[in-house]
């Protein structure tokens, strides 16, 4: 495995974590599930390099992304933009979520009102005397 | 002569299949015992016949007979005889076949040990599973052949992928399978459940013991899979968020689910109907893992070949029993009763609202898996959904159910008391808060958020044995009664304290190596020395060395930490495997404690030095642990003498009951 080479570690530690970070949000386009930073494939070296040359050029971490993403397309990105597209995906787990809770109180609140007390006022006063009865 | 044996035997196995699933079902409609009683015999039958093909092939395989196409393909003259034997399952036929193999094995425990079942129950259950067995038989027979003969016979094999030589692929699938397809008799107690419209706790305590089953296997498949792929692929990560690995981690999570429904069921015979849903959707998700990872669809190391007409059978075997399932549920769910009432605060409450947490989880990781699948057929756009959409909203959906978790034993069943058992808690909170600030205080680069999740790892571990501390009553009655309360709890109470500690130990490896590890690239030549994390890395010497199969330049490196005390050494190599001229780096890791010291090699630089990486992984190990100690909570809870139907109560037990003893 080669993945990230000794000769591409930038000199400046606070930059090279930057790179490392938007390095794992890259996919390697001709490997299988990989980021650009777990590859060892010549594009995704190719792809290292480019995020270092950007970083020390001044960019910031989107308008790296921005610059990646113009040439490569969205599919490079392994966090996926929110946009008309992927807004059902972000939103899933929260749509999930939100209709479990209403199905399990909608539910909820059907049983207690079939769970009605079935005894008539007559009867629980009955009971009450009984039960008072005992002490 | 005997691979045609083999085949034939499949052939008739899938003639006795069908009658599996024809003959009992109807005599369960025409009330007919004699017809119900055929189940049996078959399942068991078909299991042999199964087990006989299957071993004709792994015949061929040792014997090396690349007469036969599927060898021929995976398999090599000089490959040591543990991965000849592996190799049978190393590639898409075998393994479709260990997959029947396996569920036809489920069929015929059903057989063996359903004798106390109802007749027309067992009938119904061995009816289905004689379906599933149908159809994936047909798929082997009809486009995954393993027994196609190749002539003339080539002299030598083109051997087995090289990551798959490894015995990795003795335990993984395996494991992996025992676990997919157990799964498969909860659907089938679930469908025969919807053809009889009759449900009840027995039910849910027939069901409980192989759910459990499924699930420690399936924990076990998964973690075997992560812990090779952490040393195999040479990169030292321990999950990747691969559309596989969500495959298989979807009727994990599902499978939980159904563990705590079930649950639900067998002690309160509430939460009935979402039970059956569960059961049909875990196993639907592991047909679909099957699918995903079989189909092509999907490309990976796991897809071994590609191929449409596999894909579209395997789809439509999909839509056949998902989709089938889920009509016979939309249809006959309505007949099975409710069950009974809880108030929100209650052992009950605490399990829905883990099913609600777990179910949002899978929703997310299969959403997550298939939504480039599904945009690039509506749109035709590419997009990916890698780890970081995973680790966005499965983290932040698993926190908060992780937080909960030391609470739900604690509380009683239908009305509980959340202060009394938060209080019970204090001394979990406490110290895993005292943990979280000294990690933050002593360990240089913890962010608040690694120590708050070593924190939460502690307080799942500590908050799991709180509840064997006040279940025995330990510090309140005299030790020697609190010992024997403690020796007298039934297994499942030690069982969820295991599996619950066994997920904490998990989350701390996981936080641990995540947010904790060090990691320097460097080139290096013999002499030079690195060093990292208080240890100190000598590169000696490089040598050639030739295996069976392959080739390799092994590296020596010595350990002594930065105080001179030796370590020990470490050997990493780079290998070659000729046959399919296939390099594979075989990464050298030396276990110090729970933590790794993990040494990776690279290419040669142009002035002749070795590029290594190399990792410091503290604590890493606790990621496999944590998942052994919930498979051994798993096989705890499974000798539990209640989950064995019909075992005799011992006398003891039954005076408890008498007093009214209820745990």
């Amino acid at each position: 495995m080669r993945a990230v080479q000794p000769d591409e570690v930038l000199s400046d530690p606070a930059l090279e974590q930057r790179a490392r970070d938007l390095s794992a949000e890259l996919r390697c386009m001709v490997c299988q599930n990989q980021s650009i930073d777990d590859s060892d494939a010549e594009l995704a070296r190719d792809l290292r390099i480019l995020v270092r040359d950007r970083l020390e050029a001044g960019d910031s971490n989107e308008q790296v992304l921005d610059y990646i993403v113009a040439r490569y397309g969205e599919f490079v990105l392994l966090k996926p933009r929110l946009n008309v597209k992927t807004v059902l995906l972000w939103s899933a787990p929260l749509l999930f979520l939100l209709i479990g809770g209403s199905v399990l109180l909608a539910n909820a609140r059907q049983r207690r009102k079939s769970a009605q007390p079935t005894l008539s006022k007559d009867e629980e006063a009955r009971l009450d005397r009984i039960l008072n009865d005992r002490d | 002569m005997n691979i045609e044996l083999g085949h034939f035997a499949l052939v008739l196995a899938f003639a006795l299949a069908v009658v599996q699933t024809c003959v009992p079902i109807i005599g369960g409609r025409m009330r007919s015992e004699l017809l119900m009683r055929v189940g049996e015999p078959a399942a068991i039958t078909g299991f042999a016949l199964i087990a006989l093909s299957f071993a004709t092939l792994v015949l061929a395989y040792v014997q090396s007979d690349f007469s036969v196409l599927n060898v021929w393909e995976n398999s090599h003259a000089a490959k040591p005889l543990l991965f000849k034997i592996t190799g049978t399952w190393g590639n898409h036929e075998g393994s479709m076949l260990l997959w029947v193999l396996i569920l036809s094995f489920f069929g015929a425990l059903v057989a063996v040990f359903g004798r106390n079942l109802p007749l027309s129950l067992r009938a119904n259950v061995l009816g289905v599973q004689g379906a599933i067995g149908c159809a994936f038989l047909l798929f082997i027979l009809v486009t995954s052949n393993p027994f196609t003969r190749l002539s003339p016979a080539p002299m030598q094999g083109k051997d087995l992928n090289p990551i798959l030589q490894d015995i990795g692929l003795a335990v993984h699938p395996p494991l992996l399978y025992l676990g997919y397809v157990g799964f498969s008799i909860a659907f089938s107690f679930a469908i025969a459940a919807l053809i009889e419209g009759r449900i009840d706790a027995a039910w849910a305590r027939w069901v409980r013991p192989w759910t459990l089953a499924a699930w420690m296997f399936l924990t076990g498949g998964i973690a075997m899979g992560s812990y090779w792929a952490y040393y195999e692929l040479g990169w030292g990560g321990f999950w990747f968020w691969d559309p596989v690995e969500n495959a298989s981690l979807l009727p994990w999570l599902g499978g939980t689910a159904l563990l705590h429904s079930a649950l639900v069921m067998e002690k309160r015979s509430a939460l009935k109907i979402w039970t059956v849903l569960l059961a049909i959707l875990t196993f639907s998700l592991s047909l679909l893992g099957t699918f995903l990872v079989r189909s092509g669809v999907l490309t990976s190391v796991h897809a071994f070949a590609t191929d449409p007409a596999r894909g579209v059978f395997i789809l439509a075997i999909l839509v056949l029993f998902i989709g089938g399932s889920l009509a016979l549920f939309a249809w006959r769910a309505a007949s099975l009763s409710a069950g009974g009432l809880f108030q929100p605060i209650s052992r009950e409450g605490a399990l829905v609202l883990n099913n609600l947490l777990l179910t949002t989880a899978t929703a997310t990781v299969l959403i997550g898996t298939l939504y480039p699948l599904l945009i690039e057929a509506v749109i035709g756009d590419k997009i990916s959904v890698g780890p970081p959409f995973f680790n966005l909203t499965f983290g932040p959906l698993m926190l908060p159910l992780l937080v909960i978790v030391p609470f739900g034993p604690l509380l009683a069943w239908k009305r509980a008391d959340l202060w009394a058992a938060a209080q019970r808690l204090f001394a979990a909170f406490g110290a895993a808060l005292l943990v979280a600030l000294l990690s933050y205080a002593l360990v240089d680069q913890a962010s608040v958020l690694a120590a708050l999740g070593i924190g939460l790892g502690v307080w799942l571990v500590l908050g799991a044995l709180t509840d064997l501390v006040f279940k025995s009553g330990l510090g309140k009655v005299p030790a020697a009664v609190a010992w024997r309360r403690l020796a007298g709890l039934p297994r499942s109470v030690f069982g969820t304290a295991l599996a619950h500690s066994g997920l904490g130990l998990t989350m701390i490896g996981i936080v641990s190596v995540t947010a904790l590890q060090a990691e320097r690239i460097v080139a290096m030549q013999p002499g030079d020395t690195v060093e990292i994390r208080g240890h100190v890395l000598r590169f000696d010497s490089l040598r050639p060395f030739t295996g069976p199969n392959y080739t390799e330049d092994q590296a020596l490196f010595v350990l002594t930490r930065t105080t001179g005390a030796e370590r020990g050494t470490i050997v990493s190599s780079k290998r070659l495997y000729p046959a399919r001229q296939m390099p594979t780096t075989e990464a050298g890791i030396k276990t110090l404690g729970l933590s790794q010291l993990y040494v990776s090699l690279g290419d040669k630089t142009p002035s002749g030095s070795l590029v290594v990486r190399i990792w410091w992984k503290p604590l890493v190990t606790l990621i496999w642990l944590g998942a052994l100690v919930m498979m051994a909570g798993g096989a705890v809870s499974l000798l539990d003498r209640r989950l064995r139907v019909g075992a005799p109560m011992p006398r003891k037990a039954m005076a408890a009951a008498a007093r009214g003893g209820n745990a």
